[in-house]
């Protein structure tokens, strides 16, 4: 597969999104919490409290929608200020209560437009960065389809990166790259390959810790393992004295 | 890059390839050394020494010319007191990204730096302070992994030394040559805020035109503490992204820093000459000598 075609694979309208992977691990115990306490409830985001083989855990997901109709709701998945509030608040509150948090990023990005401007887009961007940082409770983050630079790297300064096989993390988007780079942003695929955005690339550059096999759909079995994977993983995180959990995440990022 | 202890924060000379051809670098800065300037704003002609006299402010319209960074350190900095850090620090093309050594390449030669952040130690009118001053001409003051290392040492070495630390911004944000790694410089930055910050430090951003993208969406926007230079353009998108997002004209002022303070996300707008003056006074109200006369007063 060429970097090109990861890039198609990730945005697939038929990949499942957040919510497919929710209410497929989480079930009935997903509880969810709306609004940010400041402006509004931004439904690129979705958020909740969810039990995880017994554990309770903070889950928060970027949602592009699964038809038309939910993806314009969901402004196909680009979040606005106040979205990132919402994850930042919910995170918050998983420090709070001692809960793992859990993030499904896939986003092309976060939005641009007037309102998330005023509202402060880069303000929102960098508190998360700078919050998610000492977060005194293991975060987990999974790139599930497209991690849409600064707008997904919001919900993914966490103590493991996971990247399913065909999912694409990028500093800007082919096109952007192409229309910067050769003023034609027709040449998509010659910008995917330079800009390392695969997993398998990703996981070279030590960006990500994982990669998840890509199941076919969201009834396979693949996300159960990957269910089993994620509750093995926050249990270990959580045995780890939070001083030392923050001081390892600071590391993680160090090292770049 | 690894490891974080002050010694990292190595005090060298500034050894610049270009340092001995210092003419070529005077000579480039974005005010040619003609006799007569046109402002870009008013389009009234100046004479060349006034704007000079003037810190590089149109008398006539106030417009704030871009300035190079080594200008805007001599005009923040007590003069001999500024110690440069990381000067040899150079950028490499780690994703193999085409032309991108060409790119800095030609950065090095027009900027006459290495890099687009330079940082240090100086004091502004007495006041010790850590210092990082990006430069607009060197690949736009884009951050690629060495600006983000140099600027993240400046915050480390600020938090072991129990100083201030104020950062000039001007940049067009993430550098798309270093790929995911220069994603990766707004978290290790945000991070080195961070524990600036919780160590009980002051932060001082000055956003200055114009500063948008990844390092808007990371340590621009996380001060303590947020002055601007007046109508610099403050952004996450720019404005082309944004007209070609929902295909309308923005409004003209959209994005300044009078509309950000209008907002609420800066604290003040403040003119280039008053500048120094005004990052004194913040340091020195939030210094120990200050502080300590407080808690005496409260024990009397």
């Amino acid at each position: 597969m060429s970097a090109y075609d990861h890039v198609t694979a990730a945005r697939a309208n038929d990949r499942p999104t957040s919510i497919d992977y929710i209410t497929r691990m989480f079930g009935d115990s997903f509880f969810e919490l709306h609004g940010d306490r400041r402006f509004a409830d931004d439904k690129a985001v979705i958020g909740g409290i969810a039990e995880l083989e017994g554990m309770p855990v903070t889950v928060i997901g970027l949602e592009k929608g699964r038809d038309l109709k939910e993806r314009m709701q969901r402004n196909f998945g680009s979040a606005h200020p106040e979205g990132y509030r919402k994850a930042l608040r919910l995170m918050k509150q998983a420090e709070k209560f001692h809960r793992p948090v859990i993030c499904f990023v896939d986003t092309s990005g976060a939005y641009c437009g007037i309102g998330a401007e005023e509202r402060g887009q880069g303000q929102a961007i960098a508190e998360n960065l700078m919050e998610m940082m000492t977060l005194r409770t293991p975060v987990l983050s999974i790139l599930i389809g497209e991690g849409g630079s600064g707008g997904a790297l919001a919900l993914a300064v966490a103590d493991e990166v996971w990247m399913l096989e065909n999912a694409i993390y990028s500093v800007i988007s082919p096109e952007g790259c192409a229309s910067i780079l050769w003023k034609d942003p027709g040449k998509t695929a010659e910008a995917s390959e330079c800009l390392k955005l695969t997993a398998q690339d990703l996981f070279k550059l030590g960006v990500i810790e994982r990669i998840i096999r890509e199941p076919k759909d969201i009834e396979s079995k693949l996300v159960d393992s990957l269910k089993k994977l994620i509750a093995d993983t926050l249990r270990k995180k959580s045995a780890i004295d939070p001083d030392k959990l923050i001081d390892m995440r600071y590391n993680r990022f160090r090292k770049f | 890059m690894n490891n974080l202890t002050k010694n990292l924060f190595n005090f060298l000379q500034p050894k610049n390839e270009l340092e001995n051809q210092g003419e070529f670098a005077e000579n480039h800065p974005y005010i040619p050394e003609e006799l007569w300037i046109k402002c870009p704003v008013c389009k009234n002609v100046i004479l060349s020494s006034d704007l000079m006299d003037n810190h590089k402010v149109c008398p006539k319209c106030n417009y704030h010319f871009r300035i190079a960074a080594r200008q805007r350190i001599e005009m923040t900095i007590d003069e001999g007191t500024f110690i440069e850090a990381d000067a040899d620090m150079n950028s490499t093309n780690k994703i193999d990204f085409p032309d991108y050594d060409k790119k800095l390449k030609s950065a090095k030669l027009s900027s006459g730096e290495n890099e687009s952040v330079i940082t240090g130690v100086g004091e502004i009118l007495g006041e010790k302070t850590v210092i990082a001053v990006m430069n607009s001409q060197f690949m736009m003051g884009s951050m690629g992994t060495v600006t983000g290392e140099k600027i993240t040492r400046a915050f480390e070495y600020a938090t072991a030394n129990r100083l201030p630390i104020v950062i000039f911004t001007v940049s067009g944000g993430a550098r798309m040559q270093e790929g995911i790694l220069s994603l990766m410089q707004m978290a290790k930055t945000s991070g080195a805020a961070k524990r600036h910050s919780d160590a009980g430090l002051l932060y001082i951003t000055v956003l200055t035109d114009p500063t948008t993208g990844g390092v808007t969406a990371s340590f621009a926007m996380e001060g303590d503490i947020i002055l601007s230079e007046p109508h610099a353009l403050i952004a996450f998108a720019g404005p082309r992204v944004i007209e070609q997002t929902i295909r309308q004209k923005l409004p003209k002022d959209f994005q300044s820093a009078e509309f950000l303070l209008d907002k609420g996300f800066i604290d003040a707008v403040v003119q280039r000459e008053d500048m120094k003056a005004a990052l004194a006074k913040l340091i020195r109200l939030h210094s120990t000598a200050v502080n300590e006369e407080v808690e005496t007063d409260e024990c009397v």
